[in-house]
């Protein structure tokens, strides 16, 4: 099918079936229909906050179930996350302007020694598109460079990744860097990578182990809407 | 499956019993990933170890690290109900993230030492002096090299989507080939896979590294 054709498919689609066109589109990888479809939804007047939950978020909720689930596998994932990332590149500074709910702020990276990024970016960009403001080391941090950036960015999250078993320890090496300069109670901390479990989040230290982005999400929200009830 | 009929696409996605040249009653089991199985036969054979037997998990497991400690748990136990009571697992940790080490302790069997098989091939002492350095290197062995194609090129996706290999290998500047052999038809494998990521080559000799002493403390193990 020509780009031509799509785009009038596209646009002649309601919004409820372009929303689901979209999140069809999402599991399939299709970066330059994600990005016809949102512009599409903006033009019909959509508030950027809508078309970041309903067709990106959860177009790509679908596709980390299926990931979970063993249907989907890396490389799919990882063009899934590249076509909504190309679609939150139109609607970050609009949010901006238009204000949409703020939930906290998060530093996130992977750590030293590790230089696998595809979780922790899919975890950054769903933070983004759950309300939280993310603030991303990248890759192969040392604790000095995590602790710098909390303290500097006033956040409220920390999140870090690893998917090596020769990294995963450097995780409690941040963590005890936190409580020894007397400031890790100032933090949620938050940790993930395919070969961590609950139990080790738990004897290094973190408040939680995310098993997904999802996980992560809605583990952020409930620390946050603690942190508020305890204020 | 007899060694010289070792494919490696079967290695890399089936499980494989391997039969080893004069070890017709085998009493020594060596489980395994299927991206060893050549290795550990050459092992076996040039240091004319006898008495052992060889079962291969696929090699594609290693992008499923989550499956393979009840993978192992399941041969080790099919071992024991055939009457074969000593059982060595030859598989790093493989990003079970200790899961793997928990299994082995619960069967009372022993694992070859390391994080992953680059790290016990490279020697584990000089891989961990080296991380610092090579944080940018991606891996290849002999295996590796051989089925590139496959299970990197292919298995990745960057076949239908070449994009893809800026978004895998940003951070990546080089690819470091650890030998086990010298063969420069692998050499020029290694090579080509490099520049079909547009990474800078290297190539290092390692041999069987840790390997070859875990094969032959395995093989005196049985009495
Ligand atoms: C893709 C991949 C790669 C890509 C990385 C591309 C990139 N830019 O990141 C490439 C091919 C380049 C690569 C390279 C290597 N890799 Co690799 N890789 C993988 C693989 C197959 C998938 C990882 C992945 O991206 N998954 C997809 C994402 C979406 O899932 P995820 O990372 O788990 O993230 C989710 C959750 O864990 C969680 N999460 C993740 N981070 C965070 C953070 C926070 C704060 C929270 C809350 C949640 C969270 O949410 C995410 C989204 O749902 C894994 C195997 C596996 N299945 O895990 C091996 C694996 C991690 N790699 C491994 C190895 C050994 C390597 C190499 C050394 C191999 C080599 N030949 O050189 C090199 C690394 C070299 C170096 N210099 O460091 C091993 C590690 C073994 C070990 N003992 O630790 C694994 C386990 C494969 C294996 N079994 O051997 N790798």
């Amino acid at each position: 099918m020509s780009d031509e054709e799509d785009d009038i498919v596209l646009s002649e689609l309601s919004n409820e079936e372009l929303v689901q066109q979209m999140h069809d589109d999402l599991y399939d990888g299709l970066k330059d229909e994600i990005l016809e479809g949102v512009n599409i939804l903006l033009e019909r007047g959509w508030a950027p906050y809508k078309v970041l939950t309903e067709a990106l978020v959860e177009g790509m909720r679908i596709v980390g179930i299926d990931f979970r689930d063993g249907i989907l596998f890396v490389p799919e994932v990882l063009l899934a996350a590249n076509a909504m990332k190309a679609g939150m590149g139109i609607l970050k500074p609009l949010l901006a302007e238009t204000g949409a709910p703020k939930q906290g702020k998060m530093v996130i990276g992977t750590v030293k020694g590790d230089i696998h990024d595809i979780g922790k970016n899919l975890v950054s960009m769903m933070m983004e598109g759950a309300g939280f403001e993310v603030v991303d080391l990248g890759i192969n941090n040392p604790a000095e460079n995590y602790l710098e950036a909390l303290e500097k960015e006033d956040a409220d999250i920390l999140g870090m990744s690893a998917l090596l078993t020769t990294t995963m320890p450097y995780m409690k090496v941040v963590i005890d860097e936190l409580k020894a300069k007397g400031v890790r109670d100032n933090y949620v901390v938050l940790v993930g990578g395919a070969p961590l479990n609950e139990e080790f989040g738990k004897a290094i230290g973190a408040d939680a182990y995310c098993r997904d982005a999802a996980v992560a999400v809605e583990t952020a929200k409930e620390y946050m809407s603690q942190r508020m009830h305890n204020q | 499956m007899p060694p010289a009929m070792l494919a490696d696409t079967a290695l890399a996605e089936s499980a494989v019993t391997v039969s080893i040249p004069h070890s017709t009653t085998p009493t020594i089991l060596l489980i395994a990933c299927g991206a060893l199985a050549r290795e550990i036969l050459a092992v076996i054979e040039c240091n004319g170890l006898t008495g052992m037997a060889l079962e291969c998990l696929p090699a594609t497991l290693h992008n499923r690290p989550e499956h393979i400690p009840e993978a192992v748990r399941e041969k080790i136990r099919a071992a024991r109900g055939r009457g074969i009571e000593t059982v060595h697992v030859v598989y790093a940790d493989c990003g079970t993230g200790g899961r793997l080490d928990r299994v082995c302790e619960e069967e009372g069997v022993t694992r070859i030492a390391g994080p992953h098989c680059y790290a016990f091939f490279d020697g584990l002492d000089d891989f961990a002096a080296r991380a610092d350095e090579e944080i940018g290197a991606f891996f290849l062995t002999d295996f590796l090299a051989r089925q590139f194609e496959t299970l990197i090129w292919k298995g990745m996706g960057m076949d239908r989507h070449p994009d893809l290999r800026d978004l895998y290998f940003a951070h990546y500047d080089r690819v470091v080939y650890l030998a086990q052999t010298d063969d420069p038809a692998l050499d020029a494998k290694a090579r080509a896979a490099a520049d079909r990521l547009g990474l800078r080559y290297e190539r290092r000799k390692t041999g069987y590294g840790a390997l070859a002493d875990f094969v032959q403390r395995a093989a005196s193990s049985g009495c």
